[in-house]
């Protein structure tokens, strides 16, 4: 895995959201504020290989996403895709660089413009980036891009509304418009999260298998069981850092960072015998507006100690860990 | 593993085929079929008008404020033309000018509508600054000064409609357009890297089409409302034949001291049946398309009960 | 008092769908909750399990048709008339909706709801009610301070709560919770788990659980009743049904279910769909999807004892080995 080439290096990022003042706000010379969603990310992807950024509402793991995708202007760092830097490029530039990263998103019913048929869904990105060819190319692109996800025979989906599908089957078609135009990167926003337990899987394997054929992808979940079992390698986001990252069975299995192991003491597990003493964090996670000094997970932190409220710590890998598996705590190792 | 299967989830509200929306609405406003087909009689006849008119239009054919009979089923008029096919010419001119200056508003408030509601930010708020002076304009007023001054013609007539009452349209397509582009399609399109006007010809547009149609039926009526407002205070071309003027006429020529209602009534009868069943219409249009404005499923109707079925507790 | 707290006995709910005939969304359910038990009533999107428990509670719109029991401490509270379902209602049963903490009203503080609540079911007023109104907070972890909030000055998991704070109000005997953690963070989904199960403990509670999530049962619950297609095919112990399910669907389901305890394990989809529920279904109703299906199946099973308190619905369980 390691003599793949890495498609996609996040370096730094910072993402924040303006609070708007209002004239109220601004006539009483009200300090500007803003929502802090990311702080600093720096995360790499290689081909033939699924990076799960794992983490809870406000964690900053949707926007990383979004900066990616160059939805929204980062405030600083760098985002190089084939070694050029997409930070700086204008839409017009942008444009064949989107061609090579693709989204799918998290709701099969909305993702889906209704009055299109499955036809038209799948050919329009073509159309909006004016390949492939003639209409019977691309009719046939269309055709492979469904039996890719697993709607086979694709004559029996190509004229149907996205109101007479189901669920799993929406998002597979989806998952067909992104991959018409052959990207590189997928960025899969909460793919399942939406779709009845039983489906799940298979179209989380649909997606492990179009890795298996060479596509990087970037998935968003705040579910640690899918992660742990499709990803290669997983990233804890909490208030917009990454505070542990590594190869996903390492992660789940000898966790380094408090959040982590919490988390993962949490998740529900599917036999009723198996009742794990779960480590209930206090409270919420805090606005992203005012975000704790030093640490910033250190006033829910189990483990906390006075250092915690000073000293923000980087990542790092303690020695019992393996190669590629570091967390950011100032206790690593030591509980 | 092709499921070849789909299932139908909870009730939803109907299909989503465009017949069976037309049936729905008509189901809950059969009212609202009357109307529409009375309004598409109503534009065949203004339509065939040259053809179908019984009496010419200029010539008078009778005694002033003639009777009622069998040959003039409404009597005649002030100038003894015959009041039948005073109607059918008046209706034309003013349905006429009804779609005209429902068609002038339909544009610009789409236009503003659309890109207010896509654009947003400040582009949103300087148009709707705009739209909100234009809405506390008094519309009358207005036109009886525009009249007075540009000069009493039909296309001024149009125009100074048109202007007036785009703003509601504006409004309630800027509205539809706002939810639309939150929708995550449209996001993904963007994301694809589409065009604005490619998102909002394939995608916004088609979604707002419908909301555009109810909201210009109803302006059709406003409209027509204001033509024959206008035409009654002497204000529109006097040379042409509108609902108004024939109803101007009577009134100046002492048709209601004479006791010729036949003169005064039909037309107004016909203006509120035509800005009845605009109204009709596009209410019905606007609660289909629209189902926050229907409240009928809050009622204290519950659910019925129905016989046991009677197979009993399963067999333990 | 003999006999289980609540018994849902042979319902049955009909969707009149216009002009496109019925949807028969529950097909002859029958549940029985003792004193102080937990159940889930487990099953994926259009199996019929909100739709059983808003029946419970007499809150079907018009467009539906109901038959069958619900027996309230021995008293037929269904067919009881309005009257005699309001008497009951939020009293004695009361249920927390799927998406309540969405659904709050936006302008009333969550205190003024409460107070709300307990003054239309005759159980405080005035100075009481505010008293009551600050001990169902805390009960449910919100200091009683922030009575003067509005919803959306309270974070997902705080809503979640004065939602079920305002079930609690008038002191059921049995709660319903209608996939009360879906939306929300597992963090706080344990939370609430925690919450819930401290609840049932303290006020002697009865819990129905409704929802598709099943690790989340198997932490919460000690019994189950998996549904499919409108009907019960398994019930019994959760170890029971975990361990040696009686039905394929139950043990489908709880293979795809990925879990941190068995990352290895592949995880299952289940191929195809559920059936339509506007048509007659002929035969057993997942035999389309079993992976198990053999000649039996084209007649429909019927919920048969498979150990002491477990019953499924499957013909496997009755197959003569050969």
């Amino acid at each position: 895995m390691s003599a793949e080439p890495t498609l996609l290096e996040v370096d730094d990022l910072v993402v924040r959201y303006p609070i708007h003042r209002g004239l109220v706000g601004s006539a009483t010379r009200q300090p500007r504020r803003s929502v802090h969603a990311v702080e600093g990310v720096s995360l790499s992807l290689q081909r033939r290989e699924m990076l799960a950024l794992v983490g809870e509402s406000g964690c900053g793991k949707t926007t990383t996403a979004q900066a990616v995708l160059r939805l929204v202007d980062p405030v600083s760092g760098s985002i190089r895709f084939d070694g050029r830097d997409l930070v700086p490029l204008g839409p017009r530039e942008l444009r064949p660089v989107r061609r090579r990263i693709q989204v799918v998103y998290q709701d099969p019913y909305e993702s889906l413009d209704p009055r299109f048929r499955v036809r038209a869904a799948v050919e329009e990105p073509l159309l909006i980036h004016r390949l492939g060819g003639s209409k019977s190319e691309r009719a046939a692109r269309v055709r492979d891009a469904l039996v890719r996800v697993e709607l086979s025979p694709p004559e029996l989906y190509l004229d149907r509304y996205p109101h007479e599908l189901s669920g799993g089957q929406r998002q597979r078609v989806a998952i067909a418009a992104a991959l018409v135009l052959e990207p590189e990167v997928l960025v899969a926003d909460e793919p399942v999260s939406m779709l009845d337990v039983s489906v799940r899987a298979g179209v989380l394997n649909v997606l492990d298998g179009l890795r298996e054929q060479g596509l990087a992808i970037l998935m968003i979940t705040h579910d640690l069981s899918t992660a742990a079992r499709f990803a290669q390698r997983i990233a804890v986001m909490y208030l917009g850092r990454i505070v542990e990252e590594g190869p996903a069975a390492a992660v789940v299995r000898n966790p380094q960072h408090p959040y982590t192991k919490a988390l993962l003491s949490v998740v529900p597990r599917r036999d009723p015998r198996d009742r794990q003493r779960p480590q209930i964090l206090v409270g919420e996670t805090p606005d992203a507006v005012a975000i704790p000094t030093g640490c910033r997970f250190h006033p829910r932190c189990p483990v906390a100690v006075e250092q915690c409220s000073v000293e923000d710590p980087r990542l790092a890998r303690p020695t019992s860990a393996e190669e590629g598996h570091r967390a950011a705590c100032i206790l690593l190792g030591q509980y | 593993m092709s499921d070849a299967s789909f299932f139908v989830e909870a009730p939803p509200e109907g299909g989503k085929s465009r017949r069976g929306f037309v049936m729905r609405t008509i189901r809950h406003r059969p009212s609202a079929l009357a109307g529409a087909l009375f309004l598409i009689a109503m534009t065949v006849i203004a339509i065939l008008a040259p053809w179908i008119a019984p009496y010419p239009l200029r010539e008078q054919v009778g005694p002033v404020f003639g009777h009622p009979s069998l040959q003039h089923l409404f009597g005649l008029d002030d100038g003894g033309i015959d009041m039948v096919t005073l109607l059918i010419w008046g209706m034309r001119v003013s349905l006429v000018v009804g779609f005209a200056a429902t068609f002038v508003s339909m544009v610009i408030g789409g236009t503003v509508g659309v890109v207010a509601g896509y654009f947003g930010g400040h582009t949103d708020n300087v148009l709707m600054r705009i739209t909100d002076y234009f809405l506390v304009i008094p519309d009358v007023p207005l036109m009886i000064v525009v009249a007075a001054i540009w000069g009493p013609s039909l296309f001024h007539i149009i125009i100074v409609i048109g202007i007036l009452l785009w703003t509601s349209t504006a409004r309630v397509i800027r509205a539809q357009v706002k939810s639309v582009r939150e929708r995550v399609y449209v996001k993904r399109a963007r994301a694809l890297g589409s065009s604005h006007t490619r998102i909002v010809v394939r995608h916004v547009l088609p979604q707002v089409a419908p909301l555009l149609v109810a909201s210009t039926v109803l302006t059709i009526a406003v409209a027509i409302f204001d033509e024959t407002a206008l035409a009654f205070l002497g204000l529109s071309d006097p040379s042409t034949v509108s609902l108004g003027s024939i109803m101007q006429h009577a009134f100046e020529r002492a048709a209601i001291s004479t006791g010729a209602w036949w003169a005064i009534v039909p037309p107004g009868v016909l203006v509120t049946l035509l800005i009845l069943a605009c109204s009709l219409v596009g209410g019905a249009l606007e609660d289909a398309l629209n189902p926050r404005l229907r409240v009928a499923h809050l009622s204290a109707r519950t659910f019925r009960l129905r016989p046991l079925v009677g197979r009993g507790k399963d067999a333990l | 008092m003999t006999g289980p707290l609540l018994q849902v006995e042979d319902l049955h709910v009909w969707f009149d769908l216009e002009d496109r005939g019925e949807l028969h969304a529950v097909q002859g359910v029958n549940v029985s909750l003792e004193a102080g038990e937990r159940l889930g009533l487990v099953g994926e999107s259009g199996c019929g399990k909100t739709t059983t428990a808003l029946a419970i509670m007499g809150l079907l719109p018009s467009s539906a048709s109901v038959s069958g029991r619900v027996l309230l401490e021995g008293t037929d509270i269904l067919n009881g008339g309005d009257e005699a379902m309001r008497q009951h209602r939020w009293v004695d049963i009361a249920i927390v909706f799927q998406g309540a903490m969405n659904a709050l009203n936006p302008v009333q503080t969550v205190g003024q709801q409460i107070i709300e609540a307990l003054e239309l079911h005759n159980r405080a007023k005035g100075g009481t009610a505010r008293a009551r109104t600050g001990e169902l907070l805390e009960a449910v972890g919100i200091p009683a301070a922030r009575a003067g909030r509005y919803p959306h000055e309270l974070s997902g998991g705080m809503r979640q709560r004065a939602a079920i704070a305002m079930a609690l109000a008038c002191n059921p005997k049995v709660l319903i919770a209608d996939e009360p953690t879906t939306a929300l963070d597992v963090m706080v989904q344990a939370q609430i788990l925690e919450l819930l199960d401290g609840l049932c403990r303290d006020f002697g509670l009865a819990l129905v659980l409704v929802t598709h999530d099943l690790p989340v049962v198997a932490q919460l619950c000690n019994r189950c009743a998996v549904m499919y297609a409108g009907e019960i095919v398994e019930r019994g112990p959760l170890e029971a049904i975990y361990h040696s399910p009686g039905h394929p669907y139950s043990r489908m389901l709880f293979a795809a279910s990925p879990d941190l305890a068995g990352l290895d394990e592949p995880v299952l989809s289940i191929a195809g769909a559920p059936p339509r529920l506007d048509r007659a279904i002929e035969g057993c109703p997942f035999a389309p999807r079993c992976d198990s299906v053999f000649d039996a199946c084209v007649v429909r099973p019927r919920l048969e004892e498979v150990a002491a308190d477990h019953d499924a619905a499957c013909h496997l369980n009755s197959r003569v080995p050969a």
